[in-house]
């Protein structure tokens, strides 16, 4: 079969099929019958040579599919993947090739993120250990807040500074953008937060006092449920959350009940306010009016780190890392047209049933919840041999990766929490870890100083990123899966670009003014 | 210089001049004049000694007016942030730094050679050898009394094999032999049963670490490869020590607290 010509309607492809299967007659033939993750499925069953490879698969199922542009998928018989043929598969599982064979489609990301190594650049300018790292959401700017009290806006295009916002009296420890990447908001540990316009370079409305003591995470309302991006919750070690109006510069609700410092906190898509401790408790209050649904026990020690499934939509917001550019831009539309856009990947990364929950904590395991639904969480994921730093889902919510102080990360399965594999290089216990937009790199940052970046697929080490002198105390990788950025405690920012392209099978036809990446070629690469 | 008091007693006697302190104000500042006056027109030896002694002076001068200059309390730079900004995640840890890591590592090291831990039980009742051994009565009349039978648990090894009853000094009953201890981790609260790799050390005698006798706060060595404990260096550790918190010839059990 032409690998590089697109098929449309059943006709043509059946007749290629006819075509291929009268070449090889001798060959076994079996039943399969497509389905989809959820289990629903696909057409009829039909006739297939046991040789049919994953390519021939994917043509097949996109034919059926009948979509315009060839997505790639991946094949699983029995949660086997079939990778080399279907043959080898069915042997090795031990399967009778009488009956119908259920075969399970996943789709895969259209794009491809290929970590390169080149074009780093490092970016100094910071006289103290950079604490935190933030691309916005469409890439378009880089922000670090560091220990000596300033936020600084970085150039992606040329990689040199842009400005300085000052204000702060103590470290800045934590800064978050708004989904639609219009503000900065920074906390730090004189429990004051400032926002910030990336803009005009300046300071937006009033400073946000209000906390006693200082501030552990900040996390903005999710663009769907208000595209003016207005509400801010801000979470402090003096057990308190409050959500604060940035319209009107002051403090809207706040949210008591935890006992010890609150570690963090996440803005579900739901309208529900996600919220971890150092009392050991997870709880869940409603966003509308502030009261807490439901306290969610289990842990032994610290709860360090809450991930949402859907964490990368809600933080990219209306953006579509596919139509990602070289030169990022600012979304553009008004806000009814942002919100329906949000709202619409949000549906679609979500699906059928509710958010998940991952926490992890310093009792060395992670707990995997269904917050909006019951108390008792779907599966308890041990493993680690010291406390669990970072716990984050992958952007397409199928893994989940675990970053901890016994210098491993671990995949777990992002529905079930069965654990995957481990990944170990690392020296020195890994501090953080971002996933690149099309959840099959994996880049982490350790106290040893190095950055690794891991192949999912293959389970091991793509490539090292030294270069820092000092531990590395913050990783981001951008949301459109062009760069990575790195903070630590020898005061230097480093940026690696990575190469970002669509797997498609013909050009796309695009206006000359706009700068895309066109590949000509086949999958896989 | 006067020898004697007399000056003064002339002046308890008649009081001052009554220019006195004017012309003593006066004399004071023209000193300075002629002081410096010395300096420049001195010659020769003399000048030399008297610039050194001269030099010494200022020196010690400037010291003092400095040392004045100086706070005797320090006051809070309130403009000056602290160093070592660490992100929010490690805010509540005492991070280690690596120094005293390695001197940590070595004085562990030294306290092992030294044979001194810090154990839950530092003191315990010593244990005499009438409580732990009995007397055995052996020989034709019964009159034979050499030989000891240990009346409480004690520990052989692996390849354990008695030596020959005739020759056996200390027995030690198979009744009495056990080979596993139930250890208590102390920060994650949790008991496993373990096997016991050794005695290291029983508090009340040499004689009973030889033997392997397990009493009240005992030292033990366990295997602890089922915890799954790792190294730093990335090595899993298979042995650690415990110590015994019961008594176990009343228990029929081994109860141990890990040492970590």
């Amino acid at each position: 079969m032409a690998s590089g010509c697109l098929f449309r309607g059943n006709a043509a492809w059946k007749a290629a099929l006819a075509a291929e299967a009268a070449g090889d007659v001798d060959v076994e033939r079996v039943l399969i019958q497509l389905q989809d993750e959820t289990g629903e499925v696909l057409g009829s069953p039909f006739d297939v040579p046991l040789d049919i490879s994953p390519e021939k698969l994917q043509l097949v199922c996109n034919a059926l599919l009948q979509k315009e542009e060839p997505v790639p998928y991946l094949f699983f018989v029995k949660d086997a993947e079939v990778v080399s043929s279907l043959g080898s598969c069915v042997q090795e599982l031990g399967l009778e090739t009488e009956q119908v064979l259920p075969v399970v489609y996943q789709p895969q990301a259209v794009f491809r993120v290929r970590a390169v190594a080149r074009c780093t650049s490092s970016l100094e300018g910071h006289t103290e250990a950079v604490t935190s790292v933030a691309f916005s959401p469409t890439g378009k700017y880089l922000a670090s807040g560091s220990g000596d009290t300033t936020v600084r806006f970085w150039d992606l295009s040329t990689e040199t500074p842009h400005h300085t916002a000052r204000g702060h009296t103590h470290w800045v420890l934590s800064i978050a953008w708004s989904p639609d990447g219009k503000k900065l908001a920074s906390g730090c540990k004189n429990s004051q937060i400032f926002l910030w316009d990336p803009i005009t370079r300046s300071q937006i409305g009033k400073t946000l006092m209000g906390h006693m003591k200082w501030i552990t995470w900040l996390c903005w309302e999710p663009l769907h449920l208000n595209p003016e991006c207005r509400y801010l919750a801000s979470t402090s070690k003096d057990c308190s959350i409050r959500i604060w109006d940035t319209v009107l510069g002051r403090c809207d609700k706040i949210l008591t009940g935890h006992t010890q410092s609150v570690t963090c906190v996440k803005w579900g898509g739901d309208g529900l306010l996600y919220t971890s401790s150092q009392d050991r408790t997870v709880k869940v209050w409603r966003a509308k009016d502030g009261v807490q649904c439901r306290t969610l026990q289990g842990h032994a020690h610290w709860v360090n780190t809450l991930a949402l499934s859907t964490d990368y939509v809600l933080r990219t917001g209306a953006f579509e890392p596919a139509t990602a550019t070289i030169n990022p831009q600012d979304l553009t539309g008004s806000l009814e047209e942002i919100k329906e856009k949000a709202l619409k990947r949000y549906n679609s990364v979500r699906g059928e049933g509710h958010e998940r929950l991952v926490s992890g904590s310093d009792d060395f395991t992670m707990f995997l919840w269904n917050p909006a639904e019951e108390k008792k969480p779907v599966a308890r994921l041990t493993g680690h041999q010291a406390l669990v730093n970072e716990v984050l889902f992958s952007p397409d919510t199928r893994l989940i990766a675990s970053a901890s102080f016994d210098k491993s990360i671990k995949i777990w399965d992002g529905k079930t929490g069965k654990y995957l594999t481990s990944l170990r290089s690392h020296v020195g216990p890994v501090y953080q870890v971002a996933w690149s937009a099309d959840s099959r790199l994996l880049v982490s940052g350790s106290s040893d100083s190095t950055l690794k970046v891991w192949d999912i697929k293959k389970g091991k080490l793509n490539a090292d990123l030294p270069g820092h002198a000092d531990e590395i105390f913050a990783v981001d990788w951008s949301p459109d899966g062009q760069r990575v950025a790195s903070g630590g405690k020898d005061k230097c920012l480093r940026m690696q670009v990575t190469q970002h392209y669509f797997i498609s099978t013909h050009t796309h036809t695009m206006p000359p003014g706009r700068n895309t990446w066109h590949v000509l070629s086949s999958f896989p690469l | 210089m006067p020898q004697n008091e007399h000056i003064e007693l002339h002046r308890k006697r008649h009081g001052y001049r009554l220019d006195h302190h004017e012309r003593k104000r006066k004399k004071e500042s023209r000193e300075v004049h002629e002081r410096s006056h010395k300096a420049r027109k001195m010659i020769g030896l003399k000048a030399k000694l008297y610039h050194k002694q001269r030099h010494a002076e200022k020196i010690q001068m400037k010291k003092t007016i400095k040392m004045h200059e100086q706070r005797k309390s320090k006051q809070k730079d309130d403009d000056k942030t602290p160093e070592g900004a660490v992100p929010a995640y490690l805010l509540d840890r005492e991070g280690q730094s690596r120094a005293k890591v390695l001197s940590n590592m070595i004085k562990q090291k030294r306290k092992e050679k030294a044979g001194k831990w810090e154990v839950p039980l530092p003191k315990v009742r010593a244990q005499g050898e009438t409580e732990v051994l009995k007397v055995i009565r052996t020989g034709k009349r019964q009159k034979k009394a050499w030989k000891r039978m240990v009346t409480k648990v004690c520990f052989v090894g692996d390849g354990f094999t008695r030596k020959p009853p005739k020759y056996e000094r200390f027995i030690r009953p198979m009744g009495l032999r056990f080979k596993k201890a139930h250890v208590t981790h102390p920060e994650l609260k949790a008991t496993f049963c373990l096997p016991i790799l050794g005695v290291k050390k029983n508090p009340s005698s040499s004689l009973y670490t030889t033997l392997g006798v397990i009493t009240k706060g005992t030292v033990i060595e366990v295997n602890v490869s089922e915890l799954g404990l790792v190294t730093q260096g990335g090595k899993v550790i298979w042995g650690k020590y415990a110590q015994v918190m019961n008594n176990p010839e009343n228990d029929g059990c081994i109860n141990a607290v890990l040492l970590v």
